[in-house]
């Protein structure tokens, strides 16, 4: 599936929910369901800066895809990261750079969170792209 | 007679939802909210009074002075300093603690002592820290307990003939903690040493009288006290404002200036360099007088009572932890659930209507102290209710059940 496929079949999830409960309950599974970076990667470096709580993302890549895992210490944070690796993971750093973001804004993520989270959220994606951009300059 | 339905109603905020729940404002320790007379008295400067003080010759000019001065006045009184030039005004607490640590530069020698206290809020810890380096003085500091008490005795081994500045703060922001400053500041002057007290977290709760105390300078700002932003007052004893040198040049601060030489106003002026807040010094005596009207005794108490109310109540909620359980503490809660990060609970707060602060409260050695990333901290203001904590009391468990 392409990172598009993959986000509009995540914003199809979110438009089932009727209210923020049902919203944050949701993400708060999908943070439980994380794949779990390895002990190993959870250093100092690996943290995304902006994040009130702490954010480690790991990225490696596997065939030419970059692969990403990561962990939170808060569980709401987890869930947002999980969203974000659901739709970037496991794709070539290429698609990851040119890929659009504003499915965050449909699932009503951006505009639901809390101001110093919405900031996190910005980091989190901007160090994705990072990792992918790194990555990208290593192929050509 | 305290009534809370009627305070309530002097602050328009207060009847505000956030997402489409009513608000419960517990986020007093960063900032209160403002009452309709304060508004009032921001709009009255800027309808009538609003010129620049100090130097005109017209009337405008004159009146504000006037207006400005009355307000230095009102806060001298309040806090009971003996001369209204004692009262300087600043742009908030951090203002009048770097104020005074840039004045020690020039005091201090290599291998002169700071103490400070382990409860200290990020902003009291960092000038310091700069005073140090500038100077090579040494900074120490005085271990709390699991309870979140300054330990005294420890205190008293730090002091010594090389201790030149005690820095402490009145009420911790993160637990609520009423420092004992009465002992602190005694102590200090038995060897001679000065003492600078930070009230911000004491002086929407407690009317502090700054000669009782002996206390040397004392730092508040107004937004914790009903006024607004930016602007707060540093007390100092006249002599040792005297001493100190100014802390900005700029208009106003100056007598005589030529290229040679410029010659220093006096107190209050010397440290009010450049177009002060006017606006805001004014209304900052506007929010003085409204607290004073509700008068501090009744808040005290009033807020004390939510303070019982509301630990009773979290504390049947298993699995919660509060830290911070001095004897003396102001209506302040710092709690974590078990297992669940601050952060999360928060969150579920914020949908709730209810304004917490999360996080480490800008005071992470009190964090590093009992190992965790941050607590929950609800503070109380007399304009809250029981109502309200029952509601933080149903979101917290709401967020134990989603979170867990």
């Amino acid at each position: 599936m392409t990172i598009e496929d993959i986000q509009n079949e995540i914003i199809d999830e979110f438009s089932m929910f009727d209210d923020w409960e049902e919203r944050y309950q949701y993400m708060i599974d999908l943070g439980k369901e994380l794949p779990l970076i390895d002990d190993q990667y959870k250093t100092d470096s690996n943290i995304i800066k902006g994040c009130q709580s702490k954010v480690w993302v790991h990225a490696e890549m596997k065939d030419d895809k970059l692969q990403f895992t990561a962990d939170s210490d808060a569980i709401i944070t987890k869930g947002i990261i999980a969203i974000l690796i659901r739709a970037f993971s496991n794709q070539h750093p290429k698609d990851i750079i040119d890929a659009d973001t504003s499915f965050i804004d449909k699932i009503g993520l951006k505009e639901h969170l809390s101001p110093t989270r919405a900031n996190g959220l910005v980091s989190m994606v901007k160090q994705l792209k990072m990792y992918a951009i790194a990555y990208q300059t290593q192929l050509n | 007679m305290f009534n809370v339905e009627k305070i309530r109603k002097d602050f328009p905020i207060l009847s505000r939802k956030v997402n489409g729940k009513p608000l419960v404002y517990f986020d007093n320790a960063a900032t209160s909210q403002t009452p309709q007379q304060v508004i009032d008295a921001i709009v009255n400067y800027y309808h009538n009074y609003n010129a620049n003080i100090h130097r005109g010759v017209h009337t405008l000019s004159q009146e504000a002075t006037d207006l400005y001065e009355q307000s230095r006045q009102k806060i001298q009184k309040h806090f009971h300093a003996k001369f209204s030039h004692e009262i300087i005004f600043t742009s908030g607490t951090t203002h009048g603690i770097n104020l005074v640590a840039n004045g020690f530069t020039s005091i201090l020698k290599k291998g002169d002592d700071i103490i400070v206290s382990a409860l200290e809020h990020h902003s009291n810890i960092v000038p310091w820290q700069m005073l140090c380096e500038r100077t090579g003085a040494n900074l120490k500091v005085i271990p709390m307990n699991n309870e979140g008490e300054l330990v005294m005795s420890e205190y008293e081994k730090l002091l010594s003939k090389n201790t030149k500045l005690v820095f402490v703060n009145h009420i911790s922001n993160a637990l609520g903690t009423i420092n004992p400053i009465e002992y602190i500041i005694e102590k200090a002057h038995d060897i001679g040493a000065a003492v600078l007290i930070d009230g911000a977290q004491a002086c929407p709760h407690i009317k502090p009288d700054v000669q009782a105390l002996d206390v040397d300078f004392y730092v508040a700002s107004a937004h914790k006290m009903c006024g607004p932003t930016g602007v707060g007052i540093l007390y100092g004893k006249e002599a040792w404002l005297k001493k100190l040198p100014p802390y900005q040049g700029g208009g106003e601060m100056i007598a005589e200036v030529t290229f040679e030489k410029t010659t220093y106003a006096d107190l209050p002026h010397k440290f009010e360099a450049g177009t002060p807040n006017i606006a805001g010094g004014i209304v900052f005596g506007a929010a003085i007088d409204y607290m004073n009207n509700i008068g501090f005794d009744a808040i005290a108490k009033y807020e004390n009572e939510l303070l019982e109310y509301a630990t009773e109540k979290l504390l049947q909620i298993d699995s919660l932890k509060i830290y911070g359980t001095a004897k003396n503490k102001t209506s302040v809660i710092s709690f974590n659930l078990k297992g669940i990060h601050p952060y999360d609970v928060g969150s579920i707060l914020d949908k709730l209507g209810i304004a917490v602060r999360t996080g480490h409260h800008c005071a992470q050695p009190i964090m590093d102290y009992y190992k965790i990333p941050g607590t929950i901290r609800a503070s109380f203001a007399f304009y809250n209710t029981k109502a309200e904590i029952d509601a933080l009391v149903a979101g917290v468990k709401k967020a134990k059940m989603m979170l867990s």
